[in-house]
């Protein structure tokens, strides 16, 4: 394999449960390095829960995973300095300013050359010029640009982004759209979840499905058409067995 | 730009920022520290009015007044200190980072302890107005201080466990007034001791005792500060 085919994240036979309830019973995964997998599934499906498991943020009950050359969670300290995670809550501080918050936390991460990073980092999320403003007075869209900025602001090689646009309208999803599209060009291996298939479909490189505590579907972008996407998904969801594309 | 060592980052530099970070939230939107003292200066006074005592028998009380005053403002800042990381979802943030995930005890510990101190600050002044106590005594402000850090050391463990609750509110002081008695009994005693100017060999043992008791249960959040937030 070479570098960039050579798996950045394996996961195998992953279970996690929740008391009585099996939420992942078995799941098999694997991203390859500047890997962008949109990973769709129905409400309940055990989406951020999987994500959580990637981010060392929830133990799994049985199963081996490796992020980076790192295995969890004997090594999450390593893992998670080589993660960025971005969900539906922005994770920033409201009565710190847009500087402030990029600052405690590349002191979290030990970021050399910090004040450099987090102008470059304001830049590229296009709120350079807001940057002393409280984090409260900033739109949904704007907290959810700098949470890219704070996600990546150590430069990790695996980004996990969890239904990064709930709540934005549609100018401030296409603005994420755009910075998004900047951060997966920078080679970073990417793993998304969402419901807005049109929107992943503008983004992803491969799209898994899961479904039933398993990835019941797998296919590359360029093995399909955006007009079959919707229907790869539904016989993906509605598939008693599994379906590899 | 170079990226980050794979090492974790040291305990001391994430404590810090951790301090500097509610240090900096808190001084911006004064929303604990209002409460705190808002709070602590209603339990004077409720207490100046309740016990309309002689002023020999307000000698007597003035140790209790002043703990329980301390320990009802504390337990207020305690729940809300880490109730914020959850409720922002900041806690994930924290989490993630790759770091000893006791330095975001130690960063909780310290803050809250600078809250506390702020409160005692101004309730020693205006306790000492109302009451007519003269309580700028080196040996009280020490126990005031011991007791402090025990206080907060146990309460910031609890309120790490407590926040993960629905009923976190109820739970925290349900959790914590138990655990803590030790550190009431010895700080009340000692802090009496001192007012009634008893000699330093009566009330050394429970200086000895907070001292235990701060170390143990620093020592004990160190260890397990990590199983309480993991999910």
């Amino acid at each position: 394999m070479t570098e960039t085919q050579a798996p950045l994240i394996q996961v195998t036979g992953l279970v996690k449960r929740f008391g009585l309830k099996t939420v992942l019973r078995g799941v098999d995964f694997t991203a390859s390095r500047g890997e962008f997998v949109a990973l769709l599934g129905p409400n309940g499906a055990g989406k951020t829960t999987f994500l959580r498991i990637l981010a060392s943020l929830s133990r799994p009950n049985a199963g081996e995973v490796w992020v980076a050359g790192h295995r969890l969670p004997h090594q999450a300290a390593a893992v998670r300095r080589g993660l960025g995670v971005v969900s539906h809550q922005p994770l920033l501080y409201g009565d710190l300013t847009a500087e402030e918050n990029l600052r405690f936390f590349g002191r979290l991460y030990d970021v050399p050359a910090l004040e450099e990073r987090i102008a470059e980092m304001l830049r590229l999320v296009g709120l350079y010029r807001r940057r002393r403003d409280l984090v409260r007075t900033y739109s949904r869209g704007m907290q959810q640009r700098l949470a890219i900025a704070r996600a990546i602001l150590h430069d990790p090689e695996v980004l996990l982004l969890d239904e990064p646009y709930t709540g934005l309208d549609q100018d401030a999803s296409a603005m994420l759209d755009e910075v998004l599209q900047q951060v997966a060009s920078q080679g970073r291996t990417v793993v998304m979840t969402s419901h807005d298939l049109s929107r992943i479909a503008l983004l992803a490189s491969r799209f898994d499905v899961l479904a039933r505590g398993r990835i019941a579907a797998s296919v590359q972008r360029s093995e399909i058409a955006d007009t079959q996407l919707l229907d790869f998904y539904r016989s993906a969801v509605a598939a008693p067995a599994e379906v590899r594309a | 730009m170079t990226p980050a060592s794979n090492e974790r980052t040291s305990l001391w530099r994430a404590t810090r920022a951790v301090v500097w970070k509610d240090l900096t939230a808190e001084l911006r939107s004064r929303e604990l520290l209002s409460a705190m003292l808002v709070f602590a200066l209603l339990v004077i006074l409720t207490f100046n009015f309740a016990l309309d005592l002689d002023p020999k028998t307000r000698g007597s009380v003035t140790s209790g007044v002043l703990w329980v005053t301390f320990i009802f403002a504390g337990t207020l800042g305690l729940n809300r200190s880490m109730a914020v990381e959850k409720d922002r979802g900041c806690l994930d943030g924290l989490l993630l980072a790759p770091m000893d995930r006791s330095a975001i005890y130690f960063g909780k510990a310290v803050a809250n302890l600078a809250f506390m101190l702020i409160v005692e600050a101004v309730v020693l002044p205006l306790y000492s107005v109302l009451y007519n106590v003269n309580l700028f005594r080196p040996g009280l402000l020490l126990m005031i201080a011991l007791g402090s850090v025990g206080y907060v050391a146990v309460g910031t463990l609890l309120s790490s466990m407590a926040v993960q609750a629905r009923t976190r509110d109820m739970l925290l002081p349900i959790l914590l007034f138990p655990v803590t008695l030790p550190v009431l009994i010895a700080a009340v005693k000692g802090s009496a001791g001192f007012l009634s100017g008893l000699p330093m060999t009566d009330i050394q043992p429970w200086i000895n005792l907070l001292l235990v008791y701060d170390v143990i249960f620093i020592a004990v959040a160190f260890i397990v500060f990590d199983y309480v937030v993991e999910e």
